[in-house]
């Protein structure tokens, strides 16, 4: 089964790190990729609030195309991105449920030669790798465990609201049971889902600040070593805006802030270079990572 | 010196004390200064009748992350729009402030679309100008639609500098270190990013010009 891959507009400048890691991931593990021909923005939470009939025609172009791009089946198309994910996956939803909607976006689309048929089924990553691949598969694969790391598991909120689609809403457990297939040790903690925040660092930044200093804490306080994180928005605010919270609220915070393909790729013994490291602000420092036989991962 | 007779004086104060009168005294609005039909066309437009069947539980405001900025609550905010109270929740911070994380819509005991409520609110405020001037978000995004309205991607530091410009130019002095940092680590790119088939996309999106107003 071949997938196609949208990287959306994050995935080529602040997140490209995830981008980069993504995909050596999916390389080393054999999962067939190709990317969608020119796919466009997805619109995020701001398009909608403009005008909603455009937001789902322009996300509903991306639809057609991957359907134009494979002619036959059931299409699985990888939305890294959580608003992407959700935009894409709203839309197909929103163009199943609500026939007006669908026959409205579909003369638009019809104008500029394209239609969708209903065909595509939009996936995360995360749950290509845990449900299609398989736990099994990539312990198997597992060259470093990582024996006694601590993950939070951030999955923050578009990805897993409003629609189910292969965790639960409020307390999801997929990336923590990856995180386990891959030797290290998941964190329990509360506040997996709660929102980050989204743009508010950028338009009210008091706002946004404090929502993730809430996370931040919470992790450190349950003993995280570093946080692992599934939307390259999320990614940006907690570890761009860390050195702005220990100043504006006097705390000490020292959370690195990793891609959940990140942490995979090193255990799968993929180098720096192609997990887009260098792009992180802190390193996650895994000196006290023990090889099964005893000596240092030297995989950073 | 022949001094301004009571009636003269009553007649010109008048219409503008009662004015302030009505600003500093009276909180309730009366049913002919409601828009009673308010609700339901949100309703409408937010996928069912839903909105008003809300039991007023306050489950939304409890799960709102943002619920402590705001100046209504989501609970409040969707009675006032059942009641009528257009220009307040129009005016309000409440629907900017709601960063579309659906954990309100999830847990609503009435399955009301809340989100979407909120993205009605927001289209139909900015659509009639209601929005508070230089409030960020508003303008963020406008200026994302703009962007990509004309190269059907976006980019991350185009976006920002033109919302900074239209809201506060001195925010660029306080951003320009993390720009930096983000820039020497390749993740802030310069070139505008756009699709290759510009004329496709272009036919889709300016075929709709908006909604009528609510």
């Amino acid at each position: 089964m071949k997938y196609l891959y949208y990287p959306g507009c994050s995935l080529r400048s602040t997140g490209r790190a995830y981008e980069e890691s993504l995909l050596s991931v999916l390389k080393v593990l054999d999962i067939p990729f190709e990317e969608l021909n020119d796919w466009n923005c997805c619109g995020a939470t701001s398009y909608v609030s403009i005008d909603e009939t455009d937001a789902f025609a322009l996300a509903a172009r991306n639809l057609a195309l991957a359907e134009l791009q494979s002619p036959d089946g059931t299409i699985n198309l990888i939305a890294p991105c959580s608003a992407c994910f959700l935009v894409l996956l709203k839309t197909e939803r929103y163009l199943e449920s609500y026939p007006d909607v669908r026959e409205k976006i579909n003369s638009t689309l019809d104008k500029a030669g394209l239609h969708y048929h209903g065909r595509v089924n939009v996936r995360h990553p995360l749950d290509v790798f845990v449900n299609d691949y398989g736990l099994e598969n990539i312990t198997k694969r597992v060259k470093y465990p990582l024996k006694g790391l601590k993950v939070a598991s951030y999955y923050g909120c578009q990805m897993v609201r409003p629609f189910k689609t292969f965790d639960h809403s409020h307390y999801p457990e997929t990336m923590d049971r990856l995180v386990n297939a891959l030797g290290a040790e998941p964190v329990d903690w509360p506040l997996k889902t709660r929102c980050c925040g989204g743009s508010l660092t950028g338009t009210i930044q008091e706002a946004g600040l404090r929502l993730n200093r809430l996370l931040l804490k919470e992790a450190e306080k349950r003993g995280a070593d570093i946080m692992l994180t599934c939307c390259p928005l999320c990614q940006h605010n907690l570890e761009c805006y860390q050195e702005r919270i220990n100043r504006k609220f006097d705390e000490k915070i020292d959370m690195p802030i990793a891609f959940f393909t990140q942490l995979m790729g090193v255990a799968l013994g993929l180098s720096e270079k192609e997990l887009g490291m260098q792009r992180l602000f802190k390193m996650p420092s895994l000196n006290q990572i023990t090889h099964p036989k005893g000596e240092m991962v030297n995989a950073w | 010196m022949r001094l301004p007779t009571p009636t003269t004086v009553h007649s010109e104060e008048e219409p503008h004390k009662i004015e302030k009168m009505k600003r500093v005294i009276r909180r309730i609005k009366f049913e002919s200064e409601l828009d009673l039909n308010f609700g339901e066309r949100v309703a409408d437009r937010a996928y069912g009748q839903k909105l008003l069947s809300c039991i007023q539980c306050g489950t939304c405001s409890a799960t709102c992350p943002l619920a402590h900025y705001m100046d209504y609550t989501p609970r409040k905010i969707i009675a006032m729009t059942r009641e009528g109270f257009k220009e307040e929740v129009l005016n309000s911070l409440t629907i900017w402030l709601c960063a579309s994380c659906y954990s309100c819509y999830v847990q609503c005991p009435r399955q009301i679309h809340i989100t979407d409520v909120m993205y009605t609110l927001k289209r139909e405020a900015i659509q009639m100008g209601f929005h508070p001037k230089r409030l960020p978000i508003p303008i963020l995004a406008q200026e994302f639609y703009k962007r990509v309205l004309k190269d059907g991607r976006n980019t991350e530091s185009w976006l920002l500098v033109s919302l900074y410009l239209r809201t506060n130019p001195f925010i660029m002095l306080r951003e320009a270190i993390l720009g930096l940092k983000l820039f020497l680590r390749g993740r802030l790119t310069i070139g505008r990013e756009h699709v290759k088939r510009r004329d496709q996309l272009h036919t889709i999106l300016e075929h709709k010009k908006g909604e009528a107003p609510l």
